[in-house]
Order: structure tokens, then sequence, then C-alpha cells
């Protein structure tokens, strides 16, 4: 198999448009939550979202720059945040193919865990209302879920493999992970992948509200909301936005003195088999995924340095942390595991590959993000949680956790590579 | 120019993020002012939608250009 390496990164969060704004706020210990006001919310369990700021200030998300306003029209939000955020990516690659035969080894890998729902919602109310002759003929191609990819293909001439994942919340993981494979079999030497989502409406807060997922306990007190860990956590909050990597064969990087920010080593899957909302409660499709990883990886959990936990801010976090426990027995103590959810909230079809993007950060500038509101964690653990404070730390090897409804499971591995 | 040309290209406008200048009586939607034919079977439904009128689907085809859709318009709408 051929090596696959990280050479560009995009990303349009709760924290801003772009990963450097992102990335500050987040090692500063800022948090994205807020309560919603774009909709009512006095009928709902969960008043509060992370939702992405909007403005054309600096580091604000002005989706016109990404996407003219005739063709937002037709889209759902997902579809301009995956644009906007692999346009980043690919200027961060500096990969413009503009050649066919460049062309045609680029492909696209972007997935989403709802996609369009809120789109679908508003076109069924009209077509209730109004009949279906007032049904837009952009209404399919505006909410399907693949048609991230499609945009983002059409947008930048990308004519190679042209693919999408819906794996509920491990969907970014497996998108990242499944192009990593595509290039390593060599279908393609360049894959534009990750995840995107635009869940923040009534519909689904009242959907994961109504499956007891969301945090209710918060609504006055927003920025305490997603407390992965703690004993007062009591449920997700929920966050939209896109992360998007440009994958590339290491030769073809290398050839084109592309930067290397790091090296896709390993991807494990595995599927619960237990329950659809709930994780097995021993941890052991957690546990077999990232063994998964790290065996493809050829490495040992004594090479881990950091982990970033899929940690919700629900029940699941400690079946998590009991199964990463077990992952790397005596070497948990020099380990450090966070979850950024504290801070961005749960991105759902989106949240694996923004976490993959942290990871690969971690390892670049040598830096654990920290775990937001952890005042009293629930479990005793000998591993480092990184509570309330960013952590400067030696980071090589890094573990990115993504787990799903219907019990699938993904972990990634990136290490760093030496010039 | 009528109440009705003005409604018509008030609405190619915003639909096809075209400048005014470009919606003449002879544009071609597709030719003239880079529409696919999405953006047709949208125009006619905002066409239905601005005049209350149904425009029929063997109709809806004979509308390719600005000025098409003014004459069918003058001709069916209600004054």
């Amino acid at each position: 198999m051929r090596r696959v390496v990280v050479t560009g990164l995009g990303m349009v969060t709760p924290l801003g448009s772009g990963v450097d704004v992102t990335w500050r706020r987040l090692l500063a210990g800022e948090s994205g939550a807020s309560r919603v006001e774009a909709f009512e919310v006095s009928d709902l369990p969960c008043q509060i979202a992370c939702s992405i700021p909007r403005g054309t200030g600096e580091g604000e998300f002005d989706a016109d720059a990404w996407m003219e306003p005739k063709e937002q029209r037709k889209v759902d939000p997902f579809i301009v945040y995956a644009m906007a955020a692999a346009k980043q990516a690919l200027d961060d690659a500096d990969w413009h193919p503009s050649s066919y035969e460049d062309q045609i080894v680029s492909g696209v890998l972007i997935g989403s865990g709802i996609g369009g729902i809120g789109g679908i919602h508003d076109a069924s109310l009209l077509l209730d209302e109004r009949g279906p002759r007032r049904i837009s003929p952009f209404f399919i191609p505006g909410r399907l879920i693949n048609l991230a990819s499609g945009y983002v293909s059409i947008e930048h001439g990308l004519k190679g493999p042209n693919h999408s994942v819906v794996t509920a919340c491990s969907t970014g993981a497996h998108a990242i992970g499944d192009a990593a494979r595509i290039i390593a079999l060599g279908d393609a030497d360049v894959m534009v992948a990750g995840g995107t989502e635009s869940p923040i409406n009534r519909l689904s807060l009242a959907g994961f509200a109504a499956c007891r997922a969301l945090c209710t306990a918060f609504n006055e007190d927003p920025t305490r909301g997603s407390r992965p860990y703690d004993r007062d956590r009591d449920g997700f909050v929920m966050g939209e936005g896109a992360g998007i990597v440009v994958l590339e064969e290491y030769e073809h990087a290398r050839a084109r003195g592309a930067r290397i920010y790091a090296e896709v080593v390993g991807y494990g899957m595995s599927g619960d088999a237990y329950h659809i909302t709930a994780p097995s409660e021993d941890g052991d499709g957690a546990f077999r995924c990232m063994q998964a990883a790290l065996k493809r990886a050829g490495i040992t959990a004594a090479d881990l340095d950091y982990v970033n936990a899929h940690g919700t801010s629900t029940m699941a976090d400690e079946i998590e942390l009991r199964a990463v426990e077990r992952l790397v027995g005596n070497a948990a103590a020099n380990i450090s595991m966070s979850s950024t959810k504290s801070a961005i909230g749960h991105l759902l079809g989106a949240a694996g590959a923004v976490e993959a993007i942290f990871s690969i950060l971690a390892i670049r500038d040598q830096v654990a993000p920290p775990t937001l509101n952890l005042d009293n964690p629930s479990v005793d653990t000998p591993i480092d949680l990184v509570p309330h404070k960013a952590r400067q730390r030696e980071i090589d090897v890094v573990l990115s956790n993504s787990f799903g409804f219907g019990g699938t499971n993904a972990s990634l591995a990136f290490r760093r590579v030496d010039a | 120019m009528s109440d009705i040309a003005e409604r018509v290209k008030k609405i190619v406008v915003e639909h096809l993020g075209v400048d005014a200048e470009k919606v003449t009586d002879s544009a071609n939607f597709i030719d003239d002012l880079g529409a696919d034919s999405l953006d047709t079977v949208e125009l006619v439904m905002a066409f239905e939608e601005e005049f209350s009128v149904e425009i029929p689907d063997d109709a809806a085809e004979t509308i390719v250009t600005v000025g098409d859709a003014i004459k069918f318009l003058e001709k069916n709408v209600a004054a």
C-alpha cells in the first residue's frame, strides 16, 4: 500500500471560519456555545447550540465569500460549509489541478450525517400547503448528502473518484479513512476528504432531544453545557460546520514540494452490533476500532501521545475512557486525551473530520487542546484529560475517535513525518 | 416598459444572479444568461408564483427568452 499524507486543512466551526482562528480560540479555552436565537426554542428541552459566527469580520463566516448567493439559494447550508472548507484546504495545499491528467487523479469524498434535513422539513411544509407544483427542481440536488462532494468537484475540476459517506457521527472519520485507502490502493493521488453538517434547526433539535441525547440542564448557561467526563454532564450540545483535508500520496506530495502536516498511518473500523443509539457498555466496539487503527499503523499503544476523544458529554464518555485505558494499559499515564467537543459541541457528521484536523494540529504545534468545563471528573483515571487548559507536550502519534448511532466506530491514527 | 416586463426582468435578475443590463427581451435564458435546464424550470415556477398563473409544461418549453416570458404572461395574466 502507498503512503498517504495530509497536505491541506480547511474548516468552518462554531469558533470561526478557518483553521487558524478556530485553533487559536480552541487553545485559548473559548467556547462556541450560545442560546439559539435563529428560531423558536421555548418549547424545546435543549435551547443551546454551537452555531457558526456569521459576518464579514475577521474569522467570521461570510457565506457569500465561498458560494454565489444564487447558488446558495439552491442548497442546504451543509453544502456551503463544505465549499468553504474545501476551498480553504485546497488553497492551503496549493493544489489547483488544471491539466486533465492532474484532474483525473484528484477526487472528493465528503460525507454528512443528516445532510439537508432542514431543507427537507421546509419542502415538506410547502408540499402540504401549496402542492407539488411549488417544489423546486433544486430541492433534491440541494439536499442529497453526496452533493457536497458533487459541488466541490465541479468548482475545482476534481475528476477522480467522487464518493460520500453517511455513518452518523463517525462520518467525518470514515470519509478521511476511506479516502486515504483510495489513495493507498492507487485509485487516486489526491483526495479532498471530510465531513460537513448543518443540523441546527427545530426538527433536528426535537429529534435528538427525543433520543435523550442532548444537554438540557444548561439552557441559561450555554458555555458550560458541553462538559465531557464531568459529573454534571447531561447530554451533547449540537454544533455545525465542516472539516476538510487534502490527502495526498507521499511521493506525489514530495515531488511537488508540498508542506506535509502528518501521515495517515492507521484507520480502524468496527461495529457494536448492540443498540441503535447507545454504545455497547463494555466498550468492545470502541476498543476494537482503536486496536485496528494501531495494528494498521504498525505501532503499539506505548507510542501513542494524544487521543482526541469522541467524548460527547454523555453517558458514553466513560465507556470510551475505559476502552482507551484497556488499549493503552501501563502507558496510560503518558497519554493525554481531550474532548474538543467541550468547546465546539458535537458537529455530528463533521465532528470526526474537524477533530482529525485538531489532532493533526496537535502534532504540528506539540500541544493538546483542552477539555473545557471538566470541573469534577466523574471517574478516576491515570490518563491526562487535559482539563480547562491546553497542554504543551511532545506529540508525535495521535488517535482520533468517532462513534456513531447504529454502533459504527472509526479511529484514525496520524504520525509526524520528519522532513 | 410594461409592468409585467419589469417584474419578469426583476425575477430573472434575482434568480440567475445576472446584471440587469443583460436581461433584454431577446436574451436567451440558457445561451445568454447562463441558466441550465433546472434554472429554467425554477424560473417558470417563479413566474407562476409572481403572477398567480399556471404555465403548462408544453407552454413552458416555448419560453426560452425573456421576451417569450413577457409575451406569454401579457397574454395570460388577467389585468
